[in-house]
């Protein structure tokens, strides 16, 4: 795993979410500490330690109880972890393609060829920007249509090549803007949901930070939709659904709770595929484990994606979709019990000593980026 | 994604009495509730039965007034030839969903008790001059035509059974989008509905998509928009955002007939505007046209 310790995002003074009070508080202190022992030369190092070991109790009190709420404010924290990071600690060799052939170039969604492990990908993510300048310049990760439509050029375009599509959303929603509707913000989204359906290339969507109704769901799509642990995924924002059913925004507390928009809550309720778990008190407290952590899951989906037969993937992608909200327990639970039985099956044909271990997909394909750079130089089956 | 403005829109309002612009029939203040429409366009008063026998037509301007899937099914069908299915199916409140003092649950039981139908679609085969159709339409009174597991179910089966007979598919939009109170299940009955779709053209179905006021949100962003033809009544809402969250967004007044019909229409994304009174005929032609 990559770690560089100091590299990682530095939580400062304004980043404690109002429910860490306790988490600053051990904080200042270990600050005060550090100083008092530099100014007077007194070893106070086993207090830290202590105060540290405090700290990584309260966190894991605070975050294995967030409540829905805390979790919208932990998905919009602003050092989390947003598509320029996984492009850059994940992504190798990423050539992005630009533009929908037909209006513009939204920069809410970017998209590009790249390699993550040693897989050829197509890389399809909303881009909320960090900085005022990036922010405004992608539109605070609101989508226009030419930005779904892009998607949708480049998802073809990767089909072609037999390219499987990971996308990363992480949106508040599509714009609701006059030049949105002017362009069919509607028809973007729908014609994507249509052709994602049954898109020959196994697709994986994974929600990174806010999955905002219909604005997430323009790319997320696919063969397994996946969520990091504290990202969110719902139907409307908290804000808006509290604004018409409670009539009132500043219930938006009450309302997350109700919409059942966490990733704990929607895989019980069997509407995503998989949860990736997130480092110790949150995203934004270490970039790289979250990204290495979003790595694995792709690495290893992508292989059991990829050696199922095309005509299977979108047979079980078909009947994925056609099954959203079917409340009879029986199918769920059928559903899972095949599951387990296929994984146990695998697992015991796999011989004892070659059962998969921790693999490092970082550090073990180190020449490999030479092949990226003139992908279409290696003879593809372009049989589709 | 539901837009409450329009709950508001369509209720006639009779306290307003002055500013109309010289309508014969002046009412009065005492007049009896329910006799008399406001025409929402033109402000006319109308008599409620002039209106209804104009197919719900307001004869000065033309506006279109909203109407219940059963009204609709009668204007639409040969007479008596709606055989619907699956009108009991329900949903479950899978999230539980609780709000204020009341729950999803309480608010279905009274809304089907204000529309006397389950749920905000009707599915079932029928006829449209003599060609047999499979039909599908929302009811725009009950919880706002929202769409939630029912009404993508619903849809789905009548998708599934288009192409099982080999008949064309009509559906009749008119929806505030997903319905908040499911969660992500409704978002996902927006894939569930696309996903089937894309089958219907695999199998060369035919598709006509009817869009009426309103249709909005999650719904115009899935199966409304994805018609082989689509047809929309004059001056209907069609948008993606609902118009007042557009402005409260980008702060600056909306242009007039903005997300119209005739505003789609102008920007390419319906293939023609029909008067509800050709709207029979209309789907008739291109069913003929269609044929294999
Ligand atoms: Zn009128």
């Amino acid at each position: 795993m990559v770690r560089m310790p100091g590299d990682n995002n530095k939580i400062g003074d304004g980043d404690y979410l109002d429910f860490e009070e306790k988490v600053a508080d051990l904080d200042r202190q270990m600050k005060e500490l550090r100083k008092l022992s530099s100014i007077k030369g007194i070893d106070y190092s086993a207090e830290i330690r202590r105060l540290q070991q405090e700290q990584v109790t309260e966190l894991k009190r605070i975050y294995s109880n967030l409540t829905a709420w805390q979790t919208v404010q932990v998905a919009r924290h602003p050092k989390r972890p947003l598509l320029d990071d996984y492009l850059n600690l994940m992504v190798k060799d990423f050539r992005e393609l630009h533009g929908d052939r037909c209006f513009g170039d939204d920069r809410a969604i970017i998209t590009g060829f790249g390699q993550i492990g040693r897989e050829r990908v197509l890389i399809v993510g909303q881009n909320k920007g960090r900085t005022t300048k990036n922010k405004i310049a992608c539109n605070f990760g609101c989508p226009n249509p030419e930005g779904y439509r892009k998607a949708l050029l480049k998802m073809k375009f990767a089909q072609k090549y037999n390219i499987p599509v990971v996308t990363l959303i992480d949106t508040p929603g599509a714009y609701p803007g006059i030049g949105a509707e002017e362009r069919g913000q509607a028809q973007a989204i729908a014609v994507n949901l249509l052709e994602m359906s049954s898109l020959r290339v196994p697709v994986i969507c994974i929600v990174i930070g806010e999955g905002g109704s219909g604005g997430a769901l323009g790319i997320g799509v696919g063969d397994r939709l996946a969520m990091l642990e504290f990202a969110y995924y719902s139907v409307i924002s908290p804000e808006g659904c509290a604004a018409i059913l409670w009539r009132d925004g500043s219930q938006a507390p009450d309302a997350a709770e109700a919409l059942k928009l966490t990733s704990r809550d929607l895989y019980k309720l069997g509407l995503i595929d998989a949860t990736i778990p997130e480092p110790l008190g949150g995203a934004h407290r270490n970039v790289h484990d979250t990204v290495y952590n979003v790595e694995r899951y792709i690495v290893k989906t992508l292989a059991c994606l990829k050696r199922t037969k095309t005509d299977n993937l979108l047979e079980n992608r078909y009947r994925k979709l056609r099954l959203i909200g079917t409340t009879s327990a029986e199918v769920l639970r059928r559903k899972t019990e095949a599951g387990r039985e296929r994984i146990k099956a695998a697992l015991e044909a796999v011989p004892a000593d070659r059962r998969p271990v921790e693999t490092k997909p970082r550090e073990s394909v180190p020449s490999k980026s030479k092949r990226a750079v003139t992908p279409k130089s290696k003879p593809v089956s372009a049989k589709v | 994604m539901v837009d409450m403005a329009e709950e508001v829109k369509s209720k006639p309002v009779l306290s307003k009495a002055e500013g109309w612009n010289g309508f014969s029939l002046k009412p009065r203040k005492d007049m009896p509730e329910g006799l008399w429409v406001r025409c929402p366009t033109c402000e006319h008063m109308l008599y409620k039965s002039t209106v209804e026998e104009n197919l719900n037509v307001c004869p000065e301007c033309k506006h279109h007034f909203r109407i219940e899937a059963a009204t609709r099914i009668k204007y639409l069908v040969d007479e008596g030839s709606f055989q619907e299915v699956l009108s009991d199916l329900t949903t479950e409140d899978r999230l539980g969903f609780k709000f204020r003092d009341t729950t999803y649950k309480q608010r279905l039981k009274a809304e089907e008790k204000k529309c006397g139908v389950k749920e905000a679609m009707r599915i079932g085969k029928a006829f449209i001059k003599g060609r047999g159709v499979v039909l599908a339409v929302m009811e725009p009174n009950f919880l706002m035509g929202s769409m939630g597991f029912v009404v993508g179910e619903k849809f789905c089966v009548a998708v599934d059974k288009a192409m099982e007979e080999k008949l064309p598919l009509v559906a009749v939009c008119c929806s505030g989008g997903a319905r908040m109170h499911e969660g992500v299940v409704s978002l996902g009955q927006m894939a569930k509905t696309s996903a089937v779709l894309a089958k219907l053209d695999e199998a060369r179905g035919l598709f006509i998509s009817v869009l009426t006021d309103p249709t909005t949100g999650g719904v115009t962003a899935s199966f409304a928009m994805l018609g082989d033809c689509l047809i929309a009544e004059p001056r209907a809402l069609i948008g993606f955002a609902g118009p007042r969250t557009i402005a409260e967004t980008i702060k600056v007044e909306l242009p007039e007939g903005f997300q119209t019909a005739e505003f789609m229409l102008e920007h390419g994304f319906v293939d023609m505007i029909v008067h509800r009174k050709d709207l029979r005929n209309e789907i008739a032609r291109l069913i003929d046209y269609c044929q294999k």
